[in-house]
């Protein structure tokens, strides 16, 4: 029994089947990666996951709650976090309130009026985000506005974000797209870094199929909105059903 | 101290001893000058420069830091007016139940409002609030004023009559609103050789609630619900992916302006007991707005200079006419006085408002931060230039 | 029945007014992208060309006319307007009686300058700027022209007559059997409206460049991929919309004597109508425009009245409220238009 498990999901928009039949299983505590080729529903099935949509049909169970109806900040509540395609950051604000607030979400829930206290007075809060600020290797950067950064660093900001909620399960959607190569490099280096020093199961949706078996300890690929196969990276490279959906799309590496 | 850093503190310092000074600081010319017409020392006046900045203090804390900019906020005014003047019909002139029961009701009304239409976001809530606005106005104007339900008044506006009930009206009170006996518009007069300065009650009750006001808008500001107001305005998406649920805290940020646009309705109500309908217009409520912008939108001190500039410059050019015009440039030979003249007229005395749209049209397209940047920017200009003459003085010797 | 349809037909004038300045709204909302807080200020504009028109065509020199005595036994003063020297006494008279229909002349190139006037120099730099940045330059330009107006033509409301062969009432149940007075104009106003809608729609169904333009409304960046200089269109749309406005005020003036502010009264109740037809709908513009004119009117019979006093001024406002809370996307909305 997976921290996550999706049963029979489908999800129709108008015409088109986005999703059919979808199961999957993520165990607690790897790393799963879900793979396609354009159109195969990856963002889809995990806008099922985080709430943004609803399924027609099927459930979706986080650690055997059903995630279906709530609104995303409830699931967040429950323990997963996202990462975005591109990075969703406070772009207005500081880099450290940037990571003061998920410290916030986690301590005080989804709405609390605090109104009158001077928010650099909660000790906590203000050790907990500098201590993730220098895991994430940005504690000079504190006092940069947000928006000033290179993507690199906004990704690992986001990131950062995610991982100072102490999230059960962290999605990324695609967190190397339209990256640099040393920048990717440095992503895999941390996301890897992530799930040996911490107790997180990490679900990553990916096009880079380098990202993808430095990474994933299982991967299920999709394709026109159903799971073709689920199985370990080795023995997915040689898989012939794999080389059927891509289709030279992208090179198996 | 009090909570504030520093640089809070200084700001607060600041505003407190500009309000409680204002009488001397506002009449700066001898009553009987040339110059007196621009001294805005005088209690009516000065109420109004602080009612409206206690009015945008509060529409800022909605505007500034969650960026829904609300079309109805005089709604919330006009509620607290009525609210204070049953008070004083129900039970004394006293102004404290008023004013108290002024920021309840304003609170409670804008709860309702605020429910609805923070379902929706941007123009479409800028809309909501204005047809609320306007349906406040309505019901206001002439659906609760009828004979069997009277509870505005109408067009008369609302106001204390021989036979209310007043059941705490003591025998020998004045018919006029006070403090614990205070009267709200018992003056006292200095005079200072030429110059003369007045000290009202009232002003004095209006900017001790402004400084507590503005006090309570800094601890907002530096919260952590203030951060999180800020952050909804910068991300929306994030917010509620980091588990935050944003409706509540906008629902909270739109009750505390509605409160303090209450407190200072319910103030106006306490200077002159009466109130009407056309202060719930939804050109009131454009009018908070403007100030706020033009003061700088999401700055502590924005909307109170906004406030106060726009008052100070309505009063003015309301005053000036084209007497006043030619005996300022009667220096000009007299075809170009008399074209000068004419060129000004459309913006003075009754063209008050055609300055009031030109000057905010040019705010939002070339100062959308307002004043506020204007002496930042103004401020940043002196201290390169300064700093270029400091490193000419420090280079020179060295060649 | 013959109530029922009284008050339908009661409700056509304002909803026309309502649907042309909510088809204008939507208009530059779906093309452009911007709210413009202006647009009450554009039918006011009109309202004020017929009111110029008619003062115009009615100056006058005086000449004294010695056969005959004013009542202080002085010789009589004529007053006699130019147009009846020029065209002769009775072309001319029917020229100054007829000056309202003969403002829409006037009115189409007046509101397609003052819209490009309005487009290229100012609302063109706000495209990339925040919602509420252009709401709040256009309500910034809202107040100076309704003052520039005011400065001009003063606080009051001014009369202006439609001709007098349409100042009429005739009677639209005769032909039915039973009676049905209704004032002639309004049927003027109502039928004008709707040429000027069907044109609208007939514009952007039929031509090319409403092609492009209701391409662009759905899909601005591809429109703009494919190497379509979609900004000039939209400037052109922009002038259409403005013009449509006008039009509206011109043809409204007999209705209601025009005032300097009557476009922002417009105004917020038209937002209304956007926003219950559905924003960057038009069809939906125009129909929600209609039914709340039609609502207005039912509301303000004397039973409503009685019922609940005041009931006429706040129901479209209740209106709205509750289809918003019902149907957020308004009767016709469009899905991902202004969501988020």
């Amino acid at each position: 029994m997976g921290i996550l498990e999706v049963k029979d999901v489908n999800k129709r928009f108008g015409g088109l089947q986005a999703l059919g039949d979808v199961n999957l299983s993520v165990a607690e505590n790897s790393v799963h990666a879900i793979i396609g080729p354009n159109g195969a529903g990856k963002s889809t099935l995990l806008n099922c996951l985080v709430g943004k949509l609803i399924p027609d049909t099927g459930s979706v169970m986080f650690d055997g709650q059903s995630v279906l109806g709530r609104s995303p900040h409830e699931i967040n509540q429950m323990g997963i976090s996202r990462v975005f395609q591109t990075p969703e950051i406070f772009g207005d604000l500081s880099v450290m309130e940037n990571m003061m607030i998920p410290c916030f979400a986690s301590r005080d829930g989804s709405f609390r009026l605090h109104a009158v206290e001077n928010m650099m007075n909660e000790k906590d809060i203000v050790e907990k985000a500098e201590a993730m600020l220098e895991d994430m290797n940005m504690i000079d950067k504190r006092h940069m506005h947000a928006n000033s950064m290179s993507r690199g660093d906004k990704r690992r900001m986001e990131i950062g974000m995610c991982l100072a909620q102490e999230p059960r399960l962290l999605l990324l959607d695609e967190p190397t797209a339209g990256m640099a190569r040393a920048d990717t490099n440095n992503t895999i280096d941390l996301l890897k870094q992530i799930s040996d020093e911490r107790d997180i199961t990490i679900a990553i949706i990916e096009h880079d199929m380098h990202v993808v078996f430095s990474l994933a300890q299982r991967i299920t690929v999709l394709a026109q909105g159903t799971p073709l196969v689920e199985d370990t990276p080795e023995n997915i490279k040689g898989h012939p059903k794999v080389r059927e959906a891509y289709l030279g799309e992208t090179q198996v590496a | 101290m009090l909570g504030l850093n520093k640089n809070d503190l200084t700001l607060l310092a600041i505003v407190a001893v500009l309000t409680l000074f204002a009488p001397f600081i506002l009449n700066p010319f001898p009553a009987d000058s040339a110059m007196a017409q621009f001294n805005a020392g005088y209690p009516d006046l000065m109420q109004r420069f602080i009612i409206f900045g206690i009015f945008a203090i509060g529409f800022n804390i909605l505007f500034g830091l969650t960026g829904y900019l609300s079309f109805g906020h005089a709604a919330f005014l006009g509620v607290g007016s009525y609210a204070s003047v049953w008070m004083f019909k129900l039970l004394s002139y006293n102004v404290v139940p008023a004013i108290l029961l002024a920021v309840i009701v304003a609170g409670l009304f804008s709860v309702l409002i605020g429910y609805v239409s923070l379902r929706r976001s941007g123009i479409y809530f800028s809309i909501l609030t204005l047809a609320f606005a306007q349906m406040s106005f309505a019901l206001a104007y002439s659906v609760l004023s009828n004979p069997r339900f009277n509870l505005t008044n109408g067009e008369t506006g609302l106001q204390v009559y021989k036979n209310d009930p007043q059941i705490f009206h003591g025998e020998n009170m004045q018919d006029f609103p006070h403090f614990f006996g205070i009267y709200m518009n018992s003056t006292h007069t200095m005079n200072v050789g030429a110059w003369s300065f007045d000290f009202n009650a009232g002003y004095y009750l209006c900017a001790i609630v402004m400084i507590l006001a503005f006090y309570l808008s800094i601890r907002i500001f530096r919260s952590p619900f203030g951060m999180m107001l800020r952050a909804i305005k910068s991300n929306q998406t994030r917010m509620s992916y980091t588990g935050l649920n944003p409706r509540p805290h906008t629902l909270a940020a739109f009750v505390i302006s509605g409160m303090y646009a209450g407190l200072a309705g319910g103030l106006m109500a306490a200077m002159d007991p009466l109130a009407g309908a056309e202060r719930m217009q939804w050109t009131a409520s454009g009018e908070v707005v403007l100030m706020t912008i033009l003061g700088g939108t999401g700055t502590l001190i924005g909307p109170v200079l906004g406030a106060g500039f726009i008052k100070y410059f309505e009063n003015i050019f309301s005053k000036i006419n084209d007497t006043i015009l030619h005996q300022w440039f009667a220096f000009l030979p007299d075809g170009i006085e008399d074209f000068v003249v004419f060129i000004i007229h459309p913006f003075i005395g009754k063209g008050w408002h055609l300055t009031l749209g030109i000057l905010f049209m040019l705010v939002v397209v070339f100062l959308p931060g307002g004043l506020v940047e204007g002496g930042q920017r103004i401020g940043k200009w002196i201290k390169s230039r300064g700093k270029s003459d400091d490193s000419t003085a420090s280079t020179e010797p060295a060649e | 029945m013959d109530a029922l349809i009284l008050q339908i037909l009661n409700g056509l004038d304002k909803g026309s007014a309502y649907a042309l300045i909510a088809l204008g709204l939507t208009l530059i909302f779906g093309t452009l992208g911007v709210v413009n807080f202006a647009h009450g200020a554009l039918f006011m504009i009109g309202a004020f060309c017929a009111v110029s028109l008619s003062k115009l065509l009615q100056f006058s020199y005086v000449t004294i006319d010695e056969t005959q005595k004013d009542f202080l036994g002085n010789p009589l003063k004529v007053e006699t307007p130019y147009i009846e020297s020029w065209f002769g006494p009775e072309l001319g008279a029917s020229i100054i009686d007829w000056s309202v229909p003969l403002s829409i002349l006037l009115a189409i190139p007046v509101m397609i300058l003052v819209g490009l006037i309005m487009e290229r120099g100012l609302i063109k730099h706000f495209y990339k700027r925040e919602h509420a940045d252009q709401i709040l330059v256009t309500f910034g330009l809202a107040i100076v022209l309704q003052e520039i107006v005011k400065y001009y033509f003063g606080a009051n409301p001014i009369q202006t007559p439609p001709p007098d062969a349409l100042m009429g009432v005739s009677n639209l149940g005769a032909w039915f059997g039973f009676d049905l007075p209704y004032p002639n104009w309004r049927i003027v106003y109502f039928c004008f409206s709707a040429l000027v809608i069907t044109g609208v729609f007939a514009f952007l169904q039929f031509t090319t460049f409403g092609m492009v333009v209701r391409a662009g409304m759905a899909d601005r960046e591809t429109v703009g991929l494919l190497g379509i200089d979609i900004d000039k269109r939209f400037t052109v749309m922009f002038a259409i919309a403005a013009c449509v406005a006008g039009l509206a005020g011109v043809m409204y003036a007999p209705i209601n004597p025009p005032n300097y502010h009557m476009g922002m009264d417009f105004l917020v109740l038209s937002f209304v109508v956007v926003v219950v037809g559905g924003m960057g709908s038009l069809p939906g513009a125009v129909l929600a425009g209609f039914l709340l004119g039609i609502l207005e009117s039912f509301a303000s019979t004397t039973w409503a009245t009685t019922t609940l006093p005041g009931i006429n001024q706040i129901i479209i406002y209740l209106v709205a409220i509750i289809v918003l809370l019902t149907r957020p996307r308004g009767l016709m909305g469009r899905k991902g238009v202004m969501e988020e």
